[in-house]
């Protein structure tokens, strides 16, 4: 097991080197380098022809190096966030982009989480029902919710439901994840009351097509499993049907869904992006979007690179968790 | 294979209802398999019908999508009236508007003026278009005439026909799904078929190619690679672009299943038939190899479609897509985006209605499909 861990963790580098220089071909994409901004700005000021700001542009283009070939420019870049942390400058913001994405990755990958768990729990009992009752109205009623989940990108699913919040329930805060009284107050009882009134919205937006996709899968699966002939030796030695399900059919019929746990993720983090970019939250969907549009190139280079690493890492940790649960699965 | 049999038995006359069936061809079989399947083949005629539609858009719109009836700005959907006060009316109806400006609110308010109606008509001549710059006509499908603009599904923000603007943005919204599918339907059919059928290093590099571009979230490495498209380029260039890029980052999964069918046939008889024969690579991944996978790689273009008409409408919808003067549903709903005109003109969603129908019937079709070609590859 130790030894497989190892192995795992050692394929990912090459995996990570090469994301880390797609990231960076991202930043180095746009025409020009980061102060052509700064030189179209000083060409507003009429400033532009003057002696003492081609000089001021020529000194910041030799401090950031942006003369330098660019595979030096992509090691220094490198350098940088491994030694320092520092993952380059944002312009729009005149922030370190560290700074900026932190708190809001943070709570952008707390949200993919906290969605994922939440596609588990309602999709795999949803998954139950429709197999054990196979034609039925029920499972007819949550296939075709499937099918509708499956075709609805997650930014018209997320309008679909501030509209009803509006028009119907006639809710007063509606997006973001706390009423504006709350924002910047301590954390109070009413506080976190208001979180989750506003948090259910996200996690179903974000969580919608991938719960119709796992309760499919599992649906499927059972049904296979409630074939064999184990199911039947259950029920033939005269257990209880929920036994005969619970233990001799789910536990079988989950095993292939965790292996799917790694490719959940990356559909979980695009939704977390567009969702938060639709409902407004304070997540890091909103200021990547900011940062393409107004080619703050360094911003969304980081946000790349620090997303794609994270779903390595998810990916690694869902393999590791399939490898201890499965026995069939060899470490060799 | 004859000479090993001594006595070839007599012929027996099969009664005539078997002989047609044994006669059925492969393709013939899926293709009554696939009649069985419901779902899929009321999907196939939706999918007609919305390709029809778009591409007859001119004609099928009442109105230029671009003009702007000012006076009209935010309309609400009209409704179609068989009954007036007089009675019935075999020929259908519109109402005329009456408007009221709210001084206080600021809000334009709307109201049928039951004193004026404005009946429907069949070839109908209206404003002049050109059909794919072919000819040009005046005559639309049915309409008001020009005089009295009828807005079955209401006006956006600038008094633009909504009904119009939903058929000429779906000719993008659904021919970009079309181009992407086919683009990387061909990088994925030659480097999966590469892939699978000589293995060793060249597999291990595409591979690991797909799983470098599976290594990034999906929308947002979309959104980062059409940003890089240059804001000075005109709007059939940028349709292009986004073309490209919903296929540089969607033929990787392509690639995999058809490497996934390669690596299966294969090893099949008659590959190693037609290799005992003397056959070289070329033919037996053209010929044979290919031919064999032939159902199953329109099974996964047919499902690999839905993602790219989604892909297109996040990026429009984000400002990231197409731009104007072209539209697309993706870009139709941004004028959604702000909560005070979504539950002010809530029929500004429709375009959402027209993703979902269209993701939806090309599900249903690469279900139905897959069933029909391969009874054993799912439920």
């Amino acid at each position: 097991m130790t030894h497989y861990f190892i192995r795992r963790c050692l394929h990912m580098f090459p995996t990570l080197i090469l994301i880390s220089m797609v990231s960076f071909a991202v930043i180095q994409a746009p025409p020009g380098d980061m102060l052509t901004s700064r030189l179209a700005e000083l060409a507003e000021q009429g400033e532009l022809g003057s002696e003492s700001a081609m000089a001021q542009i020529e000194i910041l283009r030799e401090r950031y190096g942006l003369n330098d070939p660019l595979y030096l420019q992509y090691f220094r870049w490198i350098w940088n966030i491994l030694s320092k942390g520092d993952f380059g400058q944002s312009f729009t913001y005149e922030m370190d982009v560290m700074e900026l994405l932190g708190e809001r990755l943070g709570l952008t990958l707390a949200l993919t989480l906290s969605t994922l768990i939440f596609t588990w729990l309602v999709a795999i009992p949803i998954g139950i029902y429709s197999a054990t009752r196979q034609y039925s109205l029920g499972d007819y009623s949550f296939t075709f919710m499937s099918f509708i989940g499956l075709a609805t990108p997650n930014f018209l699913l997320a309008l679909v439901i501030m509209f009803i919040q509006v028009t119907v329930f006639e809710t007063e805060s509606v997006g973001g994840l706390l009423s504006p009284q709350f924002i910047g107050t301590p954390w109070s009882w009413n506080k976190v009351v208001d979180l989750l009134n506003h948090i259910w919205v996200p996690i179903l937006v974000i969580g919608t097509g991938s719960t119709a996709g796992i309760m499919r899968i599992m649906r499927g699966n059972l049904l296979d499993v409630l074939g064999q002939q184990h199911i039947q030796t259950g029920r033939a030695k005269g257990l209880k049907e929920r036994t005969v399900i619970v233990k001799y059919g789910v536990r079988i019929a989950i095993n292939p869904l965790v292996s799917r746990l790694g490719l959940e993720l990356p559909g979980l983090l695009s939704g977390a992006v567009v969702t938060g970019i639709v409902l407004g939250l304070p997540t890091a969907g909103p200021i990547f979007l900011t940062a393409l549009t107004s080619q703050d190139m360094y911003l969304a280079g980081a946000f790349l690179l620090l997303a794609a690493t994270f779903l390595l890492i998810g990916n690694l940790l869902a393999d590791i968790l399939l490898a201890w649960i499965d026995p069939r699965i060899r470490y060799e | 294979m004859s000479n090993v049999i001594d006595k070839v038995p007599e012929p027996v006359t099969l009664p005539e209802a078997v002989v047609a069936t044994a006669t059925y061809s492969q393709h013939k079989l899926i293709w009554r398999r696939f009649k069985k399947h419901k779902a899929g083949v009321i999907s196939g005629y939706v999918i007609i019908l919305l390709y029809v539609s778009v591409f007859l858009g001119e004609f099928l719109a009442p109105h230029n999508p671009s003009h702007r009836f000012y006076q009209f700005v935010h309309l609400p959907a009209q409704s179609i009236h068989f009954f007036s006060k007089d009675g019935f009316h075999l020929r259908p109806f519109v109402y005329g508007i009456k408007s009221d400006f709210d001084r206080q609110t600021g809000v334009k308010t709307y109201t049928e003026d039951a004193s004026k109606r404005h009946p429907l008509y069949l070839f109908v001549r209206a404003h002049e278009y050109s059909f794919y710059g072919l000819f040009t006509s005046n005559i639309h499908l049915f309409g008001t005439g020009s005089d009295n603009p009828m807005h079955l599904l209401g006006t956006d923000r600038f008094g633009r026909d909504m009904l119009s603007r939903i058929i000429i943005g779906g000719r993008i919204s659904l021919t970009i799904g079309l181009f992407a599918v086919f683009i990387s339907l061909t990088l994925g059919s030659v480097l999966g078929v590469i892939s699978g059928y000589y293995g060793g290093t060249i597999d291990n590099l595409i591979q690991r190619i797909i799983e470098l571009i599976f290594a990034f979230p999906s929308i947002p490495i979309l959104m980062a690679l059409s940003a890089v498209l240059p804001p000075e380029w005109p709007s059939h260039l940028v349709f292009m672009g986004i073309v490209t890029v919903l296929s540089l980052v969607g033929w990787g999964g392509l690639a995999r299943e058809i490497r996934g069918k390669t690596l299966s046939i294969r090893e099949a008889d008659f590959i190693l038939a037609a290799r005992v024969c003397g056959a070289k690579d070329r033919r037996i991944i053209f010929r044979h190899l290919l031919p064999s996978m032939f159902s199953h790689i329109i099974v996964i273009a047919t499902l690999a479609i839905p993602g790219f008409i989604l892909g297109e409408s996040t990026l429009s919808f984000l400002g990231l897509g197409i731009k104007p003067p072209m539209t697309s549903w993706g870009l139709l709903l941004s004028d959604a985006m702000n909560i005070h005109s979504l539950s002010l003109y809530p029929w500004l969603l429709i375009p959402g209605g027209c993703i979902i129908i269209a993701v939806l019937s090309f599900n249903f079709l690469g279900d139905g499909l897959r069933d029909a070609a391969d009874p054993y590859s799912s439920r």
